[in-house]
């Protein structure tokens, strides 16, 4: 075991696939010879060398592009966008190439990719680093989304990806890249994709969270605890495909849940995970779901994003809501 | 009102002081119109098997694309983008290349597919809209045709690179239309072929239209050919309706990516005697003087002229070669029409390796 932040967690996840499956490549801007702009493939082209690890020219469409053409070829790309707002240059080959390559050539070709993007607010960045758009992502039938919360999460959920036969969208949240370290088991361990996680017990409300959110949920559930309510919080992992049993469980015994997200309002993943309790465990609830999110605007300015993102006072006061329903 | 116009003077009227320049172009050329051996020294080294091969592949596309006309007409075909007049860069890139390369077709580049492999069924399959239209069998190295116009230009990227990650000798070819060298994808493409020196030929057939858009409003350029000087790779062009200089041209860019002299963009002046697609209505921006100007450039014509001239091939040949073609099609179409209707489940089991469970529900409304 060692103690690893995030990102040392990730960089390690790509060593080990790099060492174990010749096929793995990474690429993408500035990921080569300096590591990445946030570090997280450092050392890894040194070890490797330039014909697995590679800086490409600054064209994110042509990396997606490149990725595709790799993956019919055997090769298993990790292909770097290096902020999340820039995916919009390569959504047709992320969100059309990739995720239909498997469905149409009938599974004769298919895109074992694996497409990391940082995103996630509270660092003061500048426009378009820092939105939550795996929104975008879970409504594209075809590319699989995960986003950790925590160093360990993030190196079994990285390696899990990169074995995947399918493309992944695997979101890294920014402010959680050396926020803490945690123990993270040296060499290959796998965290299930598809599966979410109770990270607190409780049971008088659920708050289901991904991401930063999970952090600040706990921060709630800290100050809700203090009034004598048991928050229970589930941290999803993967939005896509939704872990929606774990949910049920947990509303089973809740009967009351909030979902928290930091993307804005409308048509996001809470919606998603909304409409799918209510199909499944309308009978066990008290009260209405309800979202803690952004309003519905662009990505804030950097100097009002934390009073724009859901704090944990907000959180508290939409527990609150359903509680008090 | 404004008193400008968008026509630009064909050149700038002014220049700068140390403005780059650029040659003017001219197309490179075997046959002459009237089929005669106006340019020796680029003449492809061909038997004369190989001679009549390509021929029979020119007449046995041309009698398809009649065929499949009128096939669509009768609803037995569904999405079809006419193909007669470019059988010169259809069949002559493909002809130029070993089974081993790697295709990377735009939508009306089916010809170039079926040549390198896939079954002519399966090719009207696709056409229908069935699934297994893009089964491409194994050891067929192809990709699907392409409907995003410039995302094939980066497959092949990625592809070409693949075959140079792995030593493999092989090339990737790619085709787009006039229209398509307007995309950014088309440029990021190139661009990243010149940076990374990648075994790939760029094909461009510019048939002088993008369905109703003129090429003069594609560009500034003076060509599609000089766009390569931008990303730093080789640009050429070339009589598309010349199958013997579309040969030489592509057979010269492999021999060059085979060797790590990396990537070429070859643009091939063309035409298409039909329309776009089957919607579209070609009088409404087209005139007959032009039709008739290029349909005296027919390929099958000059090329069929010049092996006559060498007693290669005749006009029985070519009534063999349709009738031919004919039977195949009729058959080919039967053999699609009797493939196993697609189900909403199999569809759903073919999104992922492994279905998740969400999906495995949702079969239930379709059991």
């Amino acid at each position: 075991m060692a103690q690893m932040n995030m990102i040392e967690a990730i960089k390690d996840a790509m060593r080990v696939e790099l060492k174990r499956d010749p096929n793995v490549l990474i690429f993408g801007e500035d990921v080569g010879h300096v590591g990445g702009v946030f570090r997280a493939t450092e050392g890894l082209q040194a070890e490797f060398g330039e014909n697995r690890v590679f800086d490409t020219p600054l064209a994110e469409s042509a990396i997606g592009g490149l990725a595709v053409g790799l993956g019919t070829q055997g090769f298993r790309p990790i292909a770097e966008i290096q902020f999340v707002g820039f995916i919009f240059e390569a959504l047709d080959q992320m969100f059309v190439q990739a995720a239909r390559m498997r469905y149409r050539s009938g599974g004769r070709y298919n895109a074992p990719i694996v497409f990391r993007t940082p995103f996630g607010g509270g660092v003061k960045a500048a426009e378009l680093h820092t939105d939550s758009l795996e929104g975008l992502a879970i409504q594209t039938p075809g590319i699989k989304v995960i986003v950790p919360s925590n160093p360990y999460d993030a190196k079994g959920l990285l390696i899990s990806a990169i074995r995947d036969n399918d493309p992944v969208f695997f979101m890294e949240h920014l402010n959680l890249y050396r926020a803490f370290r945690d123990e993270v088991p040296e060499g290959e361990y796998t965290v299930p994709i598809g599966k979410a996680n109770v990270v607190r017990e409780g049971a008088d409300v659920t708050i289901i969270a991904y991401g930063l959110m999970v952090h600040t949920a706990k921060k709630a559930a800290d100050e809700l605890a203090k009034e004598g309510i048991n928050a229970e919080i589930i941290d999803l992992r993967t939005l896509m495909p939704l872990d929606i049993d774990t949910i049920v469980e947990s509303i089973k015994k809740t009967n009351r849940a909030i979902v928290v997200q930091e993307a804005q309002k409308t048509s996001g993943a809470a919606a998603e995970i909304i409409a799918q309790i209510n199909e499944k465990a309308i009978l066990h609830l008290e009260a209405p779901v309800l979202r803690c999110a952004g309003p519905d605007t662009i990505y804030p300015f950097a100097q009002i994003e934390d009073a724009w993102l859901p704090t944990p006072a907000r959180i508290v006061k939409t527990a609150k809501q359903v509680l008090e329903f | 009102m404004s008193k400008g116009s968008l026509d630009a003077p064909a050149k700038p009227v002014n220049s700068l002081s140390h403005e780059v320049h650029s040659e003017d172009v001219t197309p490179l050329q075997v046959l002459s119109p009237e089929g005669e051996v106006i340019n020796p020294e680029f003449m492809p080294d061909l038997t004369d098997d190989q001679l009549k091969e390509i021929m029979y592949r020119m007449v046995f596309t041309r009698a398809w694309d009649d065929r499949a006309i009128n096939l669509g007409r009768q609803g037995r075909l569904g999405f079809y983008a006419p193909v007669s007049g470019q059988e010169g860069t259809m069949v002559g890139s493909e002809y130029a290349l070993t089974k081993d390369d790697f295709v990377c077709p735009g939508y009306r580049d089916m010809p170039q597919l079926v040549w390198h492999g896939l079954p002519l069924y399966q090719a009207f399959l696709y056409s229908r809209g069935h699934q297994h239209g893009g089964q491409i069998p194994e050891g067929v190295n192809v990709l699907m045709p392409q409907i995003i116009i410039g995302a094939q230009i980066l497959h092949a990227t990625g592809i070409a690179m693949g075959f140079k990650l792995k030593g493999e000798k092989r090339v990737a070819i790619t085709y787009t239309g006039d229209g398509g060298s307007s995309e950014g994808d088309f440029y990021e493409g190139l661009n990243y072929a010149g940076s990374f020196k990648l075994p790939v030929i760029y094909f461009v057939q510019n048939n002088g239209y993008a369905i109703t858009t003129p090429f003069a409003k594609q560009t500034g350029a003076q060509s599609i050919a000089h766009k390569a000087l931008a990303a730093g790779i080789r640009g050429l062009q070339i009589d598309g309706m010349d199958v013997l200089a579309v040969i030489y041209a592509v057979q010269q860019a492999a021999a060059i990516a085979r060797d790590g002299g990396g990537a070429t963009l070859i643009e091939a002046l063309t035409y298409r005697f039909r329309p776009h697609s089957m919607s579209d209505d070609a009088t409404k921006y087209r005139t007959k003087e032009e039709e008739q100007e290029w349909s005296l450039r027919d390929p099958l014509i000059r090329f069929g002229k010049y092996l006559e001239s060498k007693g290669l091939w005749s006009e029985e040949d070519t009534a063999r070669v349709r009738e031919e073609a004919k039977n195949t099609v009729n058959e080919h179409i039967k053999k699609a029409e009797q493939t196993e209707k697609m189900t909403v489940n199999g569809l759903i089991d073919s999104m992922f390796e492994t279905t998740p469970a969400h999906l495995e529900e949702q079969k239930a409304d379709f059991q």
